[in-house]
């Protein structure tokens, strides 16, 4: 089925086609399979031409955001193999979209690392919708109603919307999207943009408060009607979903690619 | 020594009062956003402090002459201490020189860094703290848990009690108003019969040689005008360079600490009344040294005024106490690791790195950024446990190598399908409290290879 889809809304040769690196966080590909090929059909139906490097592995953000940073070297190397010879490169994760822009590095310090040019060519998925692709329309329908969780490191690190600490006018690029998608009914939250503790590491080394923080964000969601939470990372969402299933509570989670490419 | 993750374990081993605690503090982050929203120019007052600031650690050494000379000139004896201990001994020194064993103090942080009371304590030397959530805490024998409302943590019917036993009011009487004047009755006594006063410096002027207190209550005010001696302790960094800077500071400051538009009292100090004494402790204790480190110079620039503390999720559900230093918060997690790499090496890991502590800062300190580089700083200082040494090394492995990634994850979903005790079990942080997610059969990486190739 996917294969007939994919040969329907094949790119147009010549057609502004861009070239896209499809980088996948690990976590993803192993657990969230269908949360990649929603992105990659996205990608697809605004016609890039998508490849998905399969030697690709993680980031290294989990390494380095436990301090040891020292030993991404591998990580990076690899990514830079992977990556380099796209026009753009594209994730369905702002942490670690951010994890590259910031920390990517090559072996050695300076220009010519090949890290230079892969930090600025990298973008979330959901900016390079609004921001590369400038999407205006979207072939979606979702009739739920839909509470969206801000990820922090997309939100305040790429600044996919504004931030409640600051005082400037509000935009929010994840909102702009979903509210393309026919029948969907977004939901106000008593706290914007309030982290849901999940902090990579964090969530296991700081077990009590990393759960308790996303209790009380699935809390906030719950109390003002969401069938299911979205949101820019998967991670945020996987840890939610784990707290959600213990709560047996039927609210799930879900990425927002998934919507952006769902026919209800 | 118990570490943050265990400190915060046990706070949230009651979770009403966790859900008490952060609705208290996140009221007064919602405090402070209305307060900042009321001014247009917020974020231009944020980049300009942020920049005197910057040029005030770029010009640290000039500064400080240019204060002490002006503080001098007005009557003001200037003193130099380069650590904790020696801060502890001037004060005590001059306590000494006017034979005085009692003495009134006012908040100030840099006293709890420099553990004052608990070193007078032992010279013999009774200090009475009167800011009200100070003196709740000092008398419940507990360190403050916030910077600027140290006794948060406290519900009113536990201060109620404190009360009760100390100051003898009714016991069950947990009415603020009714606790407040009995407070007040006992610091009034206080203030009358002593003739030291110690109050900290938010802010010192170094064109001027004047300081700035800001207080709610006026105890500052109350102790320095009625003692014979007035000793005002600061760090360092504490300096602006000219008195209109503080046009920009006083506007921060309160809205960004409580939501108040400014302090109940700002009081401008700057030389002693005919027939008292005023003194002057600048202190180093470590940051010169802080100043020397560039990643993190830039967290002295901090106005302690505890925005980061009310922002941050994890400190709203791990309480001050755990954070076992006497800043708490983001910003403590950022200083505390320079006075002692080894002691406060947990602090940097208590964070998300959600960022709205560098969001809501008035003097725009990278400090989330300073929490991740503090991480590396601290593992490459040799202060990671083996196991977690050990671990990353491991997956540094896997994930540098495509084709072990690829048998780990498939090896990996293949125990958690068929034998999924092996990982949902109590060994497993992740389980105790949330489900691990579904697994897939197949991973992207397979799908893709059977449908686009």
């Amino acid at each position: 089925m996917h294969r007939g889809w994919y040969f329907r809304n094949k790119p147009i040769p010549g057609a502004n086609c861009m070239r896209v690196g499809l980088f996948i966080p690990c976590y993803v590909d192993q657990f969230y399979p269908q949360v990649g090929i929603a992105t990659l059909h996205l990608l697809e139906k605004y016609g890039c031409e998508v490849v998905y490097p399969p030697n690709q592995t993680c980031c290294g953000q989990p390494m380095a955001n436990s301090g040891f940073g020292h030993l991404t070297q591998g990580c990076n190397d690899l990514f830079i193999k992977n990556f380099s010879e796209f026009e753009y490169i594209v994730c369905p994760s702002g942490s670690c979209t951010l994890h590259i822009k910031d920390h990517l590095h090559g072996s050695y310090e300076g220009p010519g690392d090949g890290a230079d040019g892969i930090r600025r060519k990298i973008y979330e998925l959901v900016e390079f919708l609004t921001d590369v692709l400038k999407v205006e329309n979207i072939d979606a329908s979702f009739p739920h109603k839909v509470g969206v969780h801000q990820s922090c490191h997309g939100q305040r690190g790429l600044k996919l919307s504004q931030m409640t600490e600051l005082m400037a006018p509000p935009f929010s690029k994840p909102e702009k999207l979903l509210k393309m998608v026919k029948g969907i009914q977004l939901i106000d939250l008593g706290r914007k943009d309030e982290c849901c503790g999940f902090g990579g590491t964090f969530c296991v080394a700081e077990e009590a408060v990393s759960v308790k923080m996303g209790k009380d964000r699935v809390a906030d969601h719950l109390q003002h009607g969401a069938e299911y939470i979205t949101g820019a990372d998967m991670s945020c969402l996987m840890h939610l979903e784990g707290i959600l299933r213990r709560q047996k509570s039927p609210v799930q989670v879900k990425h927002i690619a998934e919507i952006l490419d769902s026919k209800e | 020594m118990k570490d943050h993750a265990h400190l915060a374990t046990e706070f949230n081993k009651d979770e009403p009062r966790v859900d008490w605690h952060d609705k208290t503090l996140w009221f007064i982050r919602e405090k402070r956003d209305k307060a900042a929203g009321g001014v247009p120019e917020w974020e231009w007052l944020r980049d300009t402090a942020s920049a005197i600031k910057e040029n005030v650690l770029s010009n640290l050494s000039e500064y400080l002459l240019q204060f002490e000379d002006h503080a001098t000139q007005n009557g003001v004896v200037v003193h130099w201490a380069a650590d904790a201990k020696e801060h502890n001994e001037i004060v005590y020194g001059l306590l000494k020189k006017h034979g005085v064993d009692k003495m009134v103090k006012s908040k100030s942080m840099l006293t709890e860094e420099c553990h004052l009371n608990e070193f007078l304590g032992e010279q013999g030397i009774e200090v009475v703290d009167t800011d009200l959530g100070e003196r709740v805490v000092q008398l419940a024998g507990e360190p403050p848990s916030h910077i600027v409302l140290p006794c948060i943590h406290k519900k009113k019917e536990e201060i109620g009690e404190i009360f009760h036993e100390h100051l003898g009011t009714p016991a069950g009487n947990a009415d603020p108003q009714f606790l407040t004047h009995a407070a007040r009755l006992h610091l009034r006594e206080k203030f009358i019969t002593r003739r030291v006063a110690l109050t900290g410096v938010n802010f010192a002027v170094a064109e001027t040689g004047e300081f700035v207190v800001c207080t709610n209550e006026g105890n500052a005010d109350m102790g320095a005008h009625l003692a014979d001696v007035h000793i005002a302790c600061m760090g360092i960094e504490k300096l602006i360079p000219l008195r209109q800077h503080l046009g920009v500071f006083l506007r921060l400051l309160t809205r960004s600490a409580t939501g108040q538009p400014i302090t109940t009292y700002s009081s401008h100090f700057k030389q002693p009344r005919p027939g008292q004494e005023m003194h002057i402790v600048l202190v180093d204790n470590g940051r010169s040294a802080h100043l020397g480190r560039k990643d993190f110079r830039n967290s002295l620039k901090c106005i302690r005024c505890a925005a980061c503390f009310n922002t941050c999720p994890v400190y709203r559900r791990s309480g001050g106490h755990s954070y076992h230093t006497a800043v708490a918060g983001p910003i403590g997690s950022i200083l505390s690791p320079n006075l002692d790499m080894k002691k406060y090496s947990d602090l940097p890991f208590a964070s998300t790195l959600c960022g709205s502590c560098s969001n809501v800062c008035p003097v725009k300190i990278d400090i989330h950024e300073q929490l991740y580089k503090w991480r590396q700083v601290i593992v490459q200082d040799g202060n990671a446990p083996v196991s977690k040494t050990m671990a990353m090394k491991t997956m540094s492995w896997v994930l540098s190598n495509p084709s072990v990634y690829h048998t780990a994850g498939k090896a990996g979903r293949w125990f958690m399908l068929r034998a999924p005790f092996t990982v949902n079990n109590g060994l497993n942080p992740w389980y105790k409290q949330r489900d691990m997610p579904e697994v897939p059969k197949e991973s992207f990486g397979e799908w893709y290879k059977r449908n686009r190739k």
